[in-house]
């Protein structure tokens, strides 16, 4: 097994670096500093880091205010405050403006697994998704979580960053490459193509390793950007292997499998399964890879997807 | 105690005038728009934009000008006519209001019309922004002034409160809201929908300076604005207590023009009404 880093262990980091190296970066919570790791930033530059309170609205409405005045505001507040309770000046105030403003979207998915569903976000990328002028990123370990931190910094507009309470095993390396909008080959297939994003990764890793051993040649692209998609790096796969699962800590309506689906759909059909949380609700746990299992996103699910894929990719053949 | 002339106060009075004819002309055109809000706040725009604030309309981007924003957004006519007049945009582009490809929008665009500062329209969002370009006038150790004008229907919104306690925490007095208080909202009369009062002491408990004016009596908003900027401890609230749709009698007070446009006859009556207006 490999070795796991909290992702919002390296986006606290990430955020101090930044900091240093960029004077424009203010960084504003809504009292869950602590949670989210920006009280690194806090310590660090008091001067640039604003706590409006448990009020997501007012500090999503004064991070546009900042970036209007030429600021590259980082707000933090768990996912689906972000885009729920403060969905309205997301859109009205951040995207329709189009102001530079980062979303630190926290806890997404099922990572706060104790707490329940009000604290949980299987929804979140459906709804960014569909905002325009929206890019919406989503990590998958900790070595991404930095270089994100970095380029959306660097990016003009509004980001969503899609960020996790988890640990979560380690994908990629100092070296990774990350470019916004391009996916990442992670393994060479031949027979299917499995499309992955944030925390499912490595997972969908372990599933192509079992499904070696069964001979199925899997290649596995890692989707860091659901919004500008790589479309290329898709409908390559789609042309190759003839077969697609995509596997994504989300609903399965509306997230990376809808973005797939719909680029698909329009360019080169072929049989698509989409590995996520059914519609439903989830609840709390224990342990996060227990209620991951339980719904619907075992390495397993992604294994049975995958054949259901090559069954169908064969019928049609 | 006023350091302002009379023939500034008429000056002021006799852009007001033309200005709400050029609104009720706007919306007639266009035949869609808010002629409510836009008549009660054209009075506090006019003196804001041609007395009080610190513009250069040839240089809309100013780093050192005084910012506006428009929480009421649909009271934007009232924000076009001024603008035009100042030459942010040609005065003809105002006959284009909500028409397709216009770059004026039914409510403020700050990407498709020079001069406006923020685009808004969903109520209770404004004060927030205003808060976040405040700080950063204290980040940049800038003298600008931040101006709000917020609806008193705009107020039911929470985000407008949590904006008030963060103005309050920051200690920004180069913050200034203003109510345009008509005492209409949509739905009705503001007393039946939802109740503010005591609007004042809501305000006073949140940390703010507050005044209370006539918001159609310009040597009251001039002075009040003046207030304002006198040197206190954190922001300030001008509470303007105005009419809906005033200076078009069949308008006034009537929850029924809050939106909506004039047909001919209603249209020509208005036109006459506000010729005949001091």
């Amino acid at each position: 097994m490999k070795k796991s880093v909290a992702i919002r262990d390296a986006y606290g980091d990430a955020l101090v670096q930044l900091g240093k190296n960029n004077r424009k970066v203010v960084v504003l919570d809504a009292d869950v500093s602590h949670a989210t790791r920006t009280n690194k930033f806090a310590q660090e530059f008091p001067d640039r880091f604003f706590n409006f309170g448990v009020a997501e609205q007012n500090m999503m409405g004064v991070a546009a205010g900042l970036a209007i005045e030429g600021w590259i505001p980082f707000v933090n507040t768990f996912s689906f405050l972000a885009c729920l309770r403060a969905g309205d000046q997301l859109r009205t105030s951040i995207a329709y403006p189009k102001l530079n403003v980062k979303i630190a979207a926290h806890h997404g998915g099922l990572s706060n697994f104790s707490d329940g569903v009000t604290h949980q976000s299987i929804f979140d990328l459906a709804l960014v998704r569909s905002i325009p002028n929206m890019t919406v990123i989503v990590v998958a370990d900790a070595y991404e979580t930095k270089k994100a931190v970095q380029a959306i910094a660097e990016w003009k507009g509004p980001v969503f960053l899609r960020l996790s309470k988890a640990e979560v095993p380690l994908i990629f390396d100092e070296d990774h490459e990350f470019i916004i909008g391009k996916g990442n080959l992670l393994k060479e297939g031949t027979d299917i193509t499995i499309v992955c994003t944030g925390v499912m990764v490595s997972r969908s890793m372990e599933a192509a390793e079992r499904l070696e051993k069964q001979g199925i040649n899997s290649r596995v692209i890692e989707i860091h950007t659901l919004k500008p998609i790589d479309k290329d790096i898709i409908l390559n796969a789609a042309k190759e292997t003839k077969a697609i699962v995509t596997v994504e800590e989300h609903s399965i309506y509306g997230g990376l499998g809808g973005a797939v689906a719909e680029l698909l759909s329009r360019e080169h059909p072929v049989p698509l399964e989409i590995v996520g949380i059914q519609d439903t609700f989830a609840e709390s746990a224990r342990s996060y890879d227990e209620l991951l299992d339980k719904y619907a996103l075992g390495i397993s699910d992604i294994v049975e997807a995958v054949n259901r894929a090559v069954q169908r990719k064969n019928h049609f053949n | 105690m006023s350091t302002h002339s009379l023939q500034l106060i008429n000056q002021l009075q006799k852009r007001a005038k033309e200005f709400r004819k050029k609104i009720i002309e706007m919306i007639y055109i266009a035949q869609s728009g808010h002629p409510g809000g836009s008549l009660s706040a054209i009075d506090i725009i006019t003196v804001l934009y041609f007395h009080h604030m610190r513009i250069d309309p040839s240089n809309p981007l100013w780093e050192d000008r005084d910012r506006f924003i428009l929480s009421k957004g649909h009271s934007v006519p009232a924000l076009y006519v001024v603008l035009a007049e100042l030459g942010y945009f040609p005065e003809k582009e105002l006959y284009s209001l909500r028409n397709i490809n216009s770059i004026l929008q039914g409510h403020p665009d700050m990407r498709k019309t020079p001069g406006v500062e923020m685009s808004t329209g969903s109520l209770g969002h404004g004060l927030s922004v205003g808060v976040g370009i405040a700080i950063s006038g204290k980040l940049k150790k800038k003298d600008f002034y931040v101006y709000v004008l917020l609806g008193d229907g705009e107020l039911d919104e929470g985000s407008v409160w949590e904006a008030a306690i963060s103005a309050n925490k920051y200690s920004l007095d180069n913050l200034i809201a203003i109510c345009d208080f008509n005492k209409v909202q949509l739905d009705g009369p503001v007393d039946e929908i939802m109740p503010l009062n005591p609007l004042r002491q809501k305000w006073e408990a949140f940390g703010w300076n507050t005044i209370e004016i006539d918001g159609h009596n310009i040597l009251e908003i001039a002075n009040a604005l003046d207030f304002a900027k006198e040197k206190r401890k954190g922001p300030t609230i001008i509470i303007a207590h105005t009419i809906k749709g005033k200076g078009v009698s069949y308008m006034e007070g009537k929850f029924q023009w809050h939106g909506g446009a004039p047909n001919q006859k209603q249209y020509e009556l208005a036109l006459k009404e506000l010729e005949g207006e001091k």
